[in-house]
């Protein structure tokens, strides 16, 4: 490996009003090195990136790219310097090709007007077929994958010449196969001389990937170490700057009576897909079922149903000892159910809302929140007040707006809402996503207390990490189907199959 | 702008207000444009409405001064004169009647309109303002649902047809019961209007600005049809006017100041001031308010938060409506007395300046008070009968007004750009150079 730096940043200050998010952060990237920048929500790498790909202007600081002063006034000025971004959110325009995607803004002309997109594609082929990223240039963004769509954004910073590549959180929207070969991709890449940082804070992928690691802490860079020795222990306590504890921490369980129980559900979508088929479990008091699958395979439809947020086609669904098939939402609330929404950006909270309105939302229209369609804001505000010291929620009071708050105390903003009304059954879809491991620690922990509380715990989530280590029982679903159901100690590569179809036959 | 690096916050302390605030969700499809709306009312708080509002004043006098060679300023003194603002700066020793009595007491203002025009011009300044109110309300509250009633004009008329209709049949009944009979089947009108908008929205998903744009045209043809020659409600001994009958002494609204021969300010003015105070009370102190604003922020979580949002559409476009009527009605037995078909295309259009009154008040209930105020003074001061011709000519002077609006509009609907113009906010900067990239 070839110890010169392709990029430098030294002392690096950026400002914004009433906080410093970046403290004098020195960062280097060598020739043909992954360097992952580790940190947790609100770290700093974002802006620290922002500064890189010409978005923010540092304050204080000086950026270096082989050895030479670089201006990096703009993105435009970035991609000339060879900085490529590759975005956690893809921006690529569905309706077009894989191609058209790729020579956006850089077409190629022929007669001086006419776009050329024969030559584009085959240039597109070239960069794809050297660098191992396979993607047929003539499919339409729309029809491919997830994975895919990253390979085109990943050659359309190849195309414009970049020789550093930015990946920011790379992996959160892949399956564990298509993070694999992200992975391939990367060593090619490196292989040939390209350069690439790794924004990400999942320990584990880190320390599989990188050469280097730099730990980020509230805007302060707290130290950069070689990945080879690096355990996930250690980072994690960089990054939080405490111990943390990356096991759940749980006893035995002790179910006690079905509190949910779903029988024969069938769901069909608007287009008349069916996306739930048949599907039959229970949920006890004290005890967490895990539903493991791959994303897309019903499970978002499965819970839209329970929650009354969609239509039952067949089937019955029973709370505690009440039937609320195709009761409205508000029913399903009130015989007992808490649901944390996959979307709690889209769906569990109005983030223009007050904490002190959000933590009201099911609850505005009966006492004490209001009486006779009367509003009294004073207790809303001590109820938020209350819910936000107990659930140690960070960045506003009462009257801030959820939006101001970090992914992580927005997420206990919601978990302290639907904890409070005391429901005897709680279904948290993918309650962990997006979370930095600290708020990840909180969540696991709270979800086992309020099983240990007697309450009936359906948790949903794409990473079989978290399903292994909090569930009692796991089903795996794969098309709309329970496939299978098994103990916690099975192993991720057995709920792997089985979640990919492969365990239908055998299923329990 | 989907992006996810500038959607994290820079911080361990959570991202500072001006940066997380109007960061759409992350991985999400666009937000509409109400929401962005919205979200750049947050941002700029009362700086950006008075900027628009400079801004706006400042190229009108540009105008002013090439297409004419009249002086801004004093086309602008002449037309604050015109709307008999200058009253108030007219200070001297007169004296009020104290009301119910026959008491007068000192008061610093001549509030003899025979003695000062100041004073009558004032008077038409304030009866311009309670449609303006009214309707700006209307918008307002359609847009806190996440709605745009465009639809004002038809639900104003309509309003105004129901209370003609009332005020001028019934004769006999007690003064009190008729006007008040005629105001409210009035605002009623106007809540059905609307409220064909909503139900569609909520039932069908007819886009609202579509549904009332069409409601509009219905409610103008009806009234043509009905005050047209030989139309049902036609005046009953001039059969050769296409005018309504003219509404009965005892369905007028008291007049409280002026000379009732005249034009003079009648007590609607209060009942605007008090539906100024209604909105705010409905919608922050209510569980209706709470559930409007929840739908119009993010209908998927106040649909997960057990809210029906259908309901809501449809009762805050019948509420918004009930606003718009009411303007109609009180137009109607306060001062107009009677439609003719020339009304029903003309007058009514005062519901379209609503929606400029909305959109500069910001939808709050104190904005829109106030900005009601300026384009009542505008449409008053600029008026053939209060603008001195020597100064400016008032058929030019109207034309202003309707580019002063017609820049608010824009403007508000710019934020973005006054923002930028003014370099108030560097994030903007930062989002156009991103989106330059893309």
């Amino acid at each position: 490996m070839d110890e010169r730096p392709v990029l430098e940043l030294r002392g690096i200050t950026k400002r914004f009003p009433g906080i410093v998010a970046n403290d004098g952060v020195d960062f280097d990237l060598r020739k043909g090195e992954v360097h992952a920048l580790l940190g947790e929500n609100g770290a700093g790498k974002s802006t620290l990136m922002n500064v890189l790909y010409g978005l923010y202007r540092p304050d204080e600081g000086e950026i270096l790219i082989n050895g030479k002063p670089a201006e990096l006034g703009s993105p435009k000025a970035s991609i000339e310097n060879g900085v490529g971004m590759v975005h956690q959110h893809f921006m690529l325009i569905p309706v077009m090709t894989v191609a058209e995607n790729i020579v956006l803004a850089t077409e190629p002309v022929h007669n001086g007007v006419l776009l050329d997109y024969s030559v584009a594609e085959k240039r597109v082929q070239e960069i794809s077929t050297r660098f191992g990223l396979a993607v047929d240039p003539r499919a339409y963004v729309r029809d491919i994958t997830v994975g895919q769509q990253q390979r085109v954004e990943i050659l359309k910073a190849l195309y414009r010449g970049a020789d550093i590549l930015v990946l920011d959180e790379p992996t959160a929207v892949l399956t564990p196969q298509e993070a694999q070969e992200l992975f391939a991709i990367i060593k090619s890449l490196t292989d040939q001389g390209k350069s690439i940082i790794f924004i990400s804070h999942k320990l584990n992928e880190v320390a599989e990937i990188a050469d280097r690691i730099t730990v980020l802490r509230r805007g302060k860079k707290i130290e950069t170490l070689p990945a080879a020795g690096a355990t996930e222990e250690g980072l994690a306590r960089l990054m939080v700057g405490r111990e943390v504890l990356l096991r759940v921490d749980k006893g035995v369980s002790t179910p006690a009576d079905p509190l949910l129980q779903v029988e024969g559900l069938t769901v069909v979508d608007d287009r008349g897909i069916t996306k739930v088929k048949d599907v039959s479990f229970e949920v006890r008091g004290g005890e967490i079922v895990g539903i493991a699958g791959v994303d897309g395979n019903g499970q978002t439809e499965l819970i839209d149903a329970i929650t009354g947020l969609r239509k039952v086609n067949e089937g019955r669904i029973q709370v505690g000892d009440e039937d609320v098939t195709d009761e409205g939402c508000r029913d399903c609330l009130d015989a007992g159910l808490g649901h944390i929404p996959e979307d709690r950006q889209h769906r569990g909270l109005v983030l223009d809302f007050s904490l002190a309105e959000n933590i009201a939302l099911h609850d505005y229209d009966h006492p004490p929140a209001s009486r006779l369609g009367w509003l009294y804001p004073k207790r809303l505000t001590e109820k938020a007040a209350k819910l936000i010291d107990e659930f140690d929620v960070r960045g506003g009071g009462p009257q801030t707006a959820a939006a101001g708050l970090s992914g992580g105390n927005q997420q206990k903003v919601i978990l302290a809402r639907e904890i409070d009304r005391n429901p005897k059954v709680l279904i948290a879809a993918q309650p962990t996503r997006g979370l930095d491991v600290g708020a990840i620690e909180f969540v696991h922990r709270r979800l086992v207390e309020e099983r240990d509380e007697g309450r009936a715990i359906l948790l949903v989530s794409l990473e079989l990490e978290e399903i292994l280590s909090l569930s009692d029982r796991i089903l795996v679903i794969f098309e709309g189907e329970i496939v299978g159901e098994y103990p916690p100690t099975v192993t991720e590569e057995e709920l792997g199959v089985a979640m990919t179809g492969g365990g239908r036959k055998a299923a329990a | 702008m989907s992006n996810g690096v500038s959607g994290a916050d820079p911080s361990g302390l959570g991202p500072p207000p001006h940066l997380g605030t109007s960061e759409p969700p992350d991985g999400g499809e666009k937000p509409s444009f109400v929401t962005r709306y919205a979200l750049a009312q947050k941002a700029g708080g009362i700086v950006v409405p008075l900027l628009t509002v400079f801004l706006a004043f400042l190229i009108g006098g540009v105008v002013v001064l090439i297409t004419t060679g009249s002086n801004p300023i004093s086309t602008y003194r002449a037309i604050f004169d015109g709307a008999g603002l200058n009253w108030f700066t007219e200070v001297g020793s007169y004296e009020i009647r104290l009301p119910f009595t026959d008491a007068h007491v000192w008061f610093p203002w001549n509030v003899n309109d025979i003695e000062s025009t100041a004073a009558f011009n004032l008077q038409q300044t304030l009866i311009n303002f309670v449609p303006l109110v009214l309707t700006g309300l209307a918008v307002g509250f359609a847009f806190r649902c996440g709605m745009f009633n465009i639809g004002g004009q038809g639900q104003y008329l309509g309003g105004a047809i129901m209370a003609v209709w009332i005020g001028s049949e019934l004769p006999g009944l007690p003064s009190v019961v008729h006007v008040l009979f005629a105001v409210i089947a009035g605002a009623l009108v106007g809540a059905f209007w609307a409220g064909i908008a909503g139900f569609l929205k909520a039932t069908v998903g007819t886009h609202e600005v579509i549904a009332t744009i069409m409601l509009n045209w219905i409610a103008i043809y009806t009234g043509v049809f009905l005050f047209s020659l030989g139309g049902p409600l036609q005046n009953d001994t001039q059969p050769f006017v296409p005018v309504s009958n003219d509404v009965v002494e005892g369905a007028k609204l008291p007049i409280f100041w002026g000379d009732p021969f005249l034009q003079a300010l009648h007590v609607g003015f209060f009942v605007a001031l008090a539906a100024l105070v209604v909105y705010w009370i409905t919608l922050n102190r209510t569980t209706l308010g709470y559930e409007v604003r929840a739908v119009g922020y993010n209908p998927e979580a106040a649909r997960y938060g057990g809210i029906s949002v259908a309901r809501n559409y449809f009762l805050a476009m019948a509420i918004s409506g009930a606003f718009a009527g009411l303007a109609g009605a009180i137009d109607t037995v306060g001062w107009a007395y009677r439609i003719n078909t020339n009304d029903v295309m003309i007058s009514s259009q005062i519901a379209f300046v609503g929606i400029a009154v909305a959109l500069l008040g910001r939808n709050k209930a104190i904005g829109i008070g106030l900005s009601a105020l300026l384009f009542a003074a505008l449409v008053t001061g600029t008026s053939t009968r209060n603008l001195d011709p020597e100064i400016f000519k008032p058929e030019l002077a109207s034309n202003l007004t309707v580019m002063i609006q017609g820049l608010v509009v824009l403007f508000v609907g710019a934020d973005v750009l006054i923002l930028s113009l003014f370099g108030l906010r560097k994030r903007r900067r930062r989002q156009q150079s991103e989106a330059a990239t893309e």
